[in-house]
This record gives C-alpha cells, structure tokens and sequence, in this order.
C-alpha cells in the first residue's frame, strides 16, 4: 500500500500550499501592494543567528537595510542595531476568506526594519507577501476553471454519449471546432473589445471563465467515450427495462462509471491550467496591478534586465515546479488506481 | 571576322576616352577652386573600418519623401543630405548643401547659394535643378509627403524660384520664425533617377528595399550597398561625398555601416554585450544599469546624455465630440475640473517614479519643454512638492468628499474611478501608471491600470476616444516650440486631450493658439520665448497634460569608436557618422 500512502502525502502536502495561499493574509508580513519606494529591487533580507562571536545562538532578528551610496541600486545591512523576528504580531490589516477581518501577522519586525523574505520587486513590495496571495489567485483560477471545464465536459460528454445521433454530431462537431481554433490570438482580440476598468475580481473570473471554456472539448470526448460503452451495459440495459426515465439512468447508472475518468482529468487539468493563468497573466490578459498572481509576478522577467540582476523574482516560476510534479504523481496514481480496479 | 565596332570607330573612341582621363585629371588638380567641400573641425582620424549598429525594426522604405517609420528615417539619414541641417550637436542650424543663406528683412524671403561641384553618390552632379524637383516632389498633394506639412505655411506651400545656377529663392507667404529649420531631413532627391518616376505617379512606390543599389543616389555619407531581408542592411562609403576632415582628407573615414536587424531592446542589449554590435542609439535605464556594471571588462562605455526632449505626461480624456451618455462622458464632469486636474498632479510622486522607473536617469517635470532645451524651457514654473494633503484640500474646495471607508467620491456621491491607458510594450510608462495608481489610493481614489497593444492605444486616444486617461510621450524631433505647433495648437493632430476641436474649447487654450500662432510669426528668439514661456504658464495652470518626467539619453558605444558624439536630438549616435572613426590604426582593407 505504499503508493496509497505516496498519495496520501501528496494529497496532504497540496492541501497544506493550498490552505497556505487561503491564509496568505495572516501567513505575509506585509500588505502585498503596499510600494516601498526607498528600497526597489532589494535581495532577500538575511537573517541571522549569533549576533556576535561569543554568542552562539540567540533568536533570529534582521538588520536594518540601507542603501549603498556609491551604488544606487545596491544595498548594504546595518547593523549597529539588531531588530529580532517577532511572531504574532500587528501590522496591515486583511481579509481573511472575505471574511475574517484582522491586522495580526503570523512573523514580522518592528520598523524601520522590515523582512522581506524573498527580496522586494521594482516597486519595493514584498515578494513573500506577494508570492503568498498571488498563489492564491494562480492557484484557485486553475482549480475553479478546471471544475468548470469538468462540469461543462460531463454534461456535454454524457448527453452527447448517451443520445447519440444528431445530439452526438452537434457536440462533437463542436468540440472539434473548439480544438482547432487558436485560442491566443482570440484572447488578445477580445481583450481588446473588453471595457479597460476590469477591477481585480471581474478580471480574475474572466479569466477563470476563459480557461474554463476553452477547454471542455477533450474531457467531453474522453466521458462520451466511457458513456458509450456504459450504456450499452447489462445492468443499464436491465435498468432501462424497468422503465428508467433518461434522467435516473444517467445519473444514477451512467455518471458513477465516468467518476474515475473525471477525477484522473482533474488531476492532470489544475496544472495545466495554473500554467494557462501564469501565461495569460504573464502576457498581460490576466489580473491587473497592482494585484499579484505567480503570472504577472514573473511578467516583470520579460525585460531582461531584471532577469539578469535579480534572481529572487524566479521564485514564482520555480514554486510551480512542485505544483506541477505533485498534481502530475497524483494524476498517475490516480489513473494506475483506476486500472488496477477494473 | 566580324568587330564589334569599326577599327576607325574604336580608335577614335580610344583618343575620346584618353582626353577625358586627361581633362578629367587637370580637373581634379584645380578642383579647390571648383568644388565648394565643407570642412569639418573634429579630430582628424583614420580611413576604413566597419561599424555594426542595430535596428530595432527593418526599415520599411528607403524613399526619403514617403518614409515614416524611425528606422526608415534613420538609415536614409546616412544616405541623403538636405539645404540647411540642424547640427545634432549644437542644436542650431548650420550649412549643408547650401553654402550660406540670406534672409529678406521682413523674413519673407530665403536666398540659398548652393555648393559647387558636388555630386551625388552615383557620381551624377548636384545642380539646381535638383533642388527644384525635389521640392516640386514633396509639395506636390498626390505624392503625399510628411514633410509636406511642415512646407506649408501661412496655408500657402513655400516657393521656390531659380534666379542663377547657384542661387535658389524660397517666398514664403508669411514670415516664419526660425524657417531655416524647416529644410533639414528634406533630402535633395536625384532628377536623374527619379524624374521618370515621378511623371508616371509612381514616385511614392520607388527605393522599396528591393531597389538595386545602382538605382539610388543621395547626398549623404553613405551609399547602399547591399540589403538582406530580416538580416541587415549594408551601406558603404559614398566616394563623392562633400565634407573633408581638417587636412582636407575626404569623409567618411568607415568604409561601411551595417544595420542589423534585432527584434526588440533586450535583444539589442544582449548583441551589444556579445560583441556583434558596436553602437546601441538608445538603451532604457535598466539595461544602462546592467551594462555599466561590465563597463570595464568589456571594451565598451555607456554614455549618459542628459536629459532628452521626450516628455512623458499624464492626460484625461476632455474630447468634446463624445456621446453624452457614454460613462466617459459622464467621468469628464470630474476631468474637466482644473482643480481635480491639479489635484492629481500634486499627489503624484514624481521622484518616485524617476527613482523606480529610471533609476534616477531621468528629471521631474512640471512642464512639457525639458530641461534639453535650455533656452525654451520657462525656468519660473514653480515646481509645488508632493502633498495629498493640499490635494484633499484642492478637491474638498471642487466638492468632492469622502465616505466612512475613505473613498473619494464627488458631489453626487458617485465614486471617483477611472481607468490609465498604456502601451504594453513599454514597461516603463506601464510602471509610471502603476506607481500613480498608488499615488491615488491615497486620495481614495480607484485607478485601473490599462496595458494594451500600442496600435490599439492609439487607436483609443485618436480615433474612437474611448478611454479616461492616458500616459504618452511626445517631443522626440526638435528643440525649436514650432515643432510642438501640432500639441498646443487647438486644430493639431496631436492635440491629444481634445482632437478635432473645431474652435477652442475653452478661453485657456483660445489663448495658446494665439501665443503660438504669434510667435510663430516672430523673428527675434527672445520675444519668441516670451510667448512660449506664457504658453508654459497656462498648461502649468490648466494642466491638460500632467508632465511626468523626462528620461536622460542614454546610449553605449565600442571604445574603439573615436569622435563619437552622442546628443540628445535625434539620430542620437550616427548624426556625425562621417566623423566616426575606428581608434586603432589599421590598413584600409576590410576586416
């Protein structure tokens, strides 16, 4: 049972990034669009352990950061004074789950020390605090596009498996037409039809509508295609000669059978579609500033300037590898699951 | 056996032939006093050597009478020369194929005597006639010129009149100030090999890239030579160019330019840095900041110019022509409250935005002439530091207030939200917009930022004028305020904030029109600034453009690249390309 263990520990550790980004607001240090204009493009603030040589450990703390006088764009640590990491602590209010609202932060330190755990991008903002509620936005559009997808694909799959004939024929004509078109050149277009104040939510929505149905038509064939064979079975047939209404046979009969199917797409499906946001977003078609999301975060890489000098800005781009190999395993699990079953 | 020619015929072509070489000799022995050749005074340098430049797009045309776009303009800069050329360097107008010029006193007449002996680079000689085609060409309508535009004035063309070989007379219909500007990069065009062209219609079709080289001919210090579709384009020396160096070697010293065509500014930086390219003519403030740190370990230097002529600023939509139910239509009752105006422009943080998008190159402004032009820019404009809470006071006295969340809203309680419109491709005004939208924020006020594909910016701002406010930048061409004519001036094309008005909106800008109308009728420079400093006064009070910041001029050249001048006007690197040479002596082969 070692792999349904392997999977229980994948399936927790993507649970725990996913509450991660929920309490973004609690887990940050600091507001994620609040500008630090005195400190741009500042690397991840050290911290340290043994403040001199005669102690060996105490409790972390930061040094204040200042910039290098000679070098406008480099900075320099002082520390002639030493201001220790607090936990619990109160800082810029937030809204937690659109809910809870509350200004207390897991860690910080007392200003004008300030712990930006990776670095500060052009504006002076947090990284950390960025990369935390900019997961939430990368993170949910592709789990709430990927329902979408599913829900869309599972319909149109088991009507069209279902009836046949020309509801068949319609939907995956359809699906074929929704395959070859070229969806990037279609998204830049409508982008430009679209009214310009598109605030953050309408924006993040869109985009979750966009991913969502742009994709319908692969799980809709693969889902007709277990439909197909399902009906034809014995116990629907059975089913069928007691006067089962379509209805009661899809739902109760014919869907089960598709579970598996669904639950493999999903898994294969969120990491693709993360992808999609970063790319939309990464492109500006996504969400706008100054909210973050991993894509927009890494659009600031397209100058290659900030590419060469600030290695800290990769991060979004090297947390999705993870995300990545995590839903890929579970796909695979999933589907190994799946063919050890029947 | 049959001859090609007579015997009796070939001998007597041979004699032909031995005379010209002879005369032809005795001519080039006595051509100091036949040829009028321009001196130039920079360091004298060492002939041949190829130098490597990059074009950020293919030029689209060689033609100097239909070309637009900057590449065009820039490799056709080095090929064609005009009357009277605005020295890049010293920003005043100097000889160029004319010789010397006289003005009438009343400003109405130009008198041009041209140089003699000069010759284009097909070996053809330049004559008046030329000089007459060529203008008979760009004032023609159907030809449809850019420069056409700036050869009209008073509503009537300029003309031109031959009164003897060497003497040209430009009328103009009304006095001009500064009218000696308008003939630079008015490229004197070869009758010889245009002439046919132009009777049959076709001249705006002739020079595409496809021309062979034999085919074109211009005045400049470069002669085309060879162009690679989506490679590069290689110009080389033009023999009969009409400057000479100090000792009176003739110019250009570079055997050859080559443009080489890379796709966009990262790729630039990064041939520059590889060593496959010796000048970079315009680099961002980033990719300054990265190439100053390999300076030294690389044989190359960046160059910090100082401020340029471009101007960002900040605009909103005042168009008048809107459908009144459209919801800009509805925001313009905010836009067009000067003190909403003024309000925004206090609560933007202009250091800021020079520190975070220009890495400290660039300077504040508060005014759209740029500290470039020393003599226009009104030095009195106060420049009023950053404070929201003067710009709270400025909108509470226009009736705005603020709900219990701190949300601004105006008289009717509607939250002030409005969207800025950008070019995607251009990072830095996208971050000026972003840095703005947080300026905001704390007067409560929501702000999109509005990233778009520049031609559909454009779009927006001069077509559909379907947006709330916009960031821009103007004023690449000259220092002189006539070239801004088409900004201020209520009928311009470039009169973003409102087009089309068919009188002035509002007294203010009534007031402009007449100020820029009257100096441009004005001869004396001081009066002339007199009138565009009060012009600077009213856009300063009206703010119809909120001015950002101008960003420095920033390029980096090979060290190997001697009397390499950089300026601020444009063509910022090759303005003195006949001039340029390669510091280590070597034989005048290629390389």
């Amino acid at each position: 049972m070692s792999s349904s263990k392997k999977t229980v520990v994948l399936l927790a550790g993507l649970c725990a990034l996913h509450l991660a980004v929920l309490l973004a607001g609690f887990l940050s240090p600091y507001d994620p669009v609040r500008q630090n204009r005195d400190i741009p493009f500042a690397p991840p603030t050290p911290i340290h352990f043994a403040a001199s040589r005669s102690i060996r450990v105490s409790s972390p703390f930061v040094c204040a950061i200042d910039e290098n006088r000679n070098e406008p764009d480099q900075y320099v640590e002082n520390c002639r004074r030493t201001y220790p990491v607090q936990l619990l602590v109160r800082g810029a209010p937030y809204t937690l789950l659109g809910i809870v609202r509350s200004n207390l932060h897991l860690f910080g330190v007392s200003a004008p020390a300030r712990l930006f755990l990776m670095g500060t991008d052009a504006y002076g903002r947090d990284v950390f605090s960025r990369f935390l509620f900019g997961g939430e936005v990368t993170l949910f559009a592709g789990l709430l596009a990927t329902a979408l997808t599913l829900i869309l694909g599972a319909i149109l799959g088991i009507l069209s498996g279902y009836y046949g004939g020309w509801v068949d024929a319609v939907v995956m004509r359809g699906a074929e037409l929704f395959l070859a078109l070229p969806w990037l050149y279609l998204l830049f277009a409508l982008r430009a039809f679209l009214p310009l104040s598109l605030n953050a939510v309408q924006a993040f929505l869109l985009l979750i509508a966009v991913i969502g149905i742009v994709g319908w038509a692969r799980p809709a064939r693969m889902i007709r295609g277990v439909v197909l064979s399902s009906r034809e079975r014995h116990y629907v047939l059975a089913a069928r000669l007691f006067g089962g209404s379509d209805g009661y046979l899809m739902r109760r009969h014919i869907m089960p059978d598709t579970y598996s199917i669904v639950m493999t797409q999903a898994a294969l499906l969120i990491p693709q579609y993360v992808l999609a946001e970063v790319v939309l977003s990464f492109l500006g078609l996504g969400v706008g500033e100054p909210t973050p999301s991993w894509g927009n975060m890494l659009s600031t890489l397209q100058q290659y300037s900030v590419l060469a000098s600030y290695w800290w800005m990769v991060i979004p781009g090297l947390a999705l590898v993870p995300v990545f190999l995590g839903y890929i395993i579970l796909a695979s699990d999933l589907s190994l699951r799946e063919t050890g079953r029947t | 056996m049959q001859y090609l020619l007579k015997p009796a015929t070939a001998a007597a072509l041979l004699v032909f032939a031995v005379a010209c070489l002879f005369l032809s000799f005795s001519y080039s022995q006595s051509s100091a006093s036949h040829e009028d050749f321009m001196t130039t005074t920079s360091p004298v340098g060492y002939a041949g050597g190829r130098l490597v430049v990059s074009l950020r797009s293919e030029p689209k045309t060689l033609n100097p009478v239909t070309s637009v776009d900057i590449s065009s303009r820039e490799v056709i800069a080095q090929m064609a020369a005009d009357l009277i050329h605005i020295n890049r360097w010293s920003q005043n107008t100097e000889p160029a194929l004319a010789k010397s010029w006289k003005v009438s006193p009343g400003g109405l007449q130009y008198t041009l005597k041209l140089r003699r002996g000069l010759k284009f680079s097909d070996g053809h000689p330049l004559t008046a006639d030329d000089v007459l085609f060529s203008f008979t060409v760009y004032l023609d309508e159907n030809v449809h010129s850019p420069q056409r535009d700036a050869l009209i004035v008073g509503e009537k063309p300029i003309s031109v009149r031959l009164v003897d070989a060497e003497t040209l007379v430009f009328e103009l219909a009304k006095p001009y100030a500064a009218a000696e500007r308008l003939f630079d990069s008015v490229a004197i065009l070869p009758k010889h090999l245009l002439e046919h062209l132009y009777k049959e219609g076709k001249l705006a079709q002739a020079w595409g890239l496809g021309t062979s080289p034999q085919q074109i001919a211009g005045l400049g210090p470069f002669r085309l030579k060879e162009y690679v579709a989506g490679q590069h384009l290689t110009l080389e020396r033009n023999p009969y160019f009409w400057k000479a160096d100090r000792d009176k070697h003739p110019l250009p010293y570079l055997d050859q330019i080559t443009f080489l065509f890379v796709p966009n500014a990262d790729a630039e930086v990064i041939r520059f840095q590889a060593g496959d390219t010796d000048i970079i003519n315009r680099i961002s403030a980033e990719d300054y900041s990265v190439l100053e740190k390999d300076q030294a370990a690389h044989s190359f230097r960046v160059y910090d110019v100082g401020p340029s002529l471009e101007y960002n600023f900040l605009f909103f939509n005042l168009n008048s022509v809107l459908p009144p139910q459209s919801e800009v239509a509805r925001k313009q009752n905010w836009f067009r409250q000067i003190k909403f105006r003024q309000a925004i422009s206090l609560a933007i943080d202009r250091d800021g935005i020079t520190r975070l998008v220009y890495r400290g190159r660039a300077t504040p402004l508060w005014t759209p002439v740029t500290p470039a032009s020393s003599f226009w820019i009104d030095n009195s404009i106060p420049h009023p530091a950053r404070s929201i809470e003067q710009a709270r006071q400025m909108l509470q006295s226009a009736g705005f207030s603020w709900t219990s969340d701190g949300d601004l809203m105006d008289a009717s309680g509607t939250p002030v939200k409005f969207s800025i419109l950008t070019s995607a491709s251009n990072s830095q005004r996208t971050q000026m917009a972003t840095i703005i939208q947080q300026d905001l924020k704390e007067l409560g006020i929501v702000v999109q930022v509005a990233p778009l594909e520049f031609r559909s910016v454009l779009d927006r701002i001069f077509q559909t004028h379907d947006y709330d406010a916009a960031i821009l930048a103007l004023g690449g061409g000259d220092v002189d305020p006539n070239s801004q004519m088409n900004v201020w001036s209520s009928s311009g094309n470039d009169h973003v904030w409102d087009l089309g008005e068919a009188h002035p909106a509002t007294p203010w800008e009534a007031e402009i029109d007449q100020l820029m109308e009257k100096q441009l009728s004005m001869l004396k420079p001081e009066s002339r600034k007199h009138l565009y400093d009060r012009v600077q006064e009213i856009i300063a009070a009206n703010l119809p453009v909120i001015s950002l910041v101008s960003p420095n001029t920033l390029v980096a050249a090979k060290d190997k690249l001697s009397n390499f001048k950089p300026a601020v006007l444009d063509p910022h690197t090759l303005w003195n390309s006949q001039e340029l040479f390669i510091s280590t002596p070597r034989s005048a082969t290629h390389p």
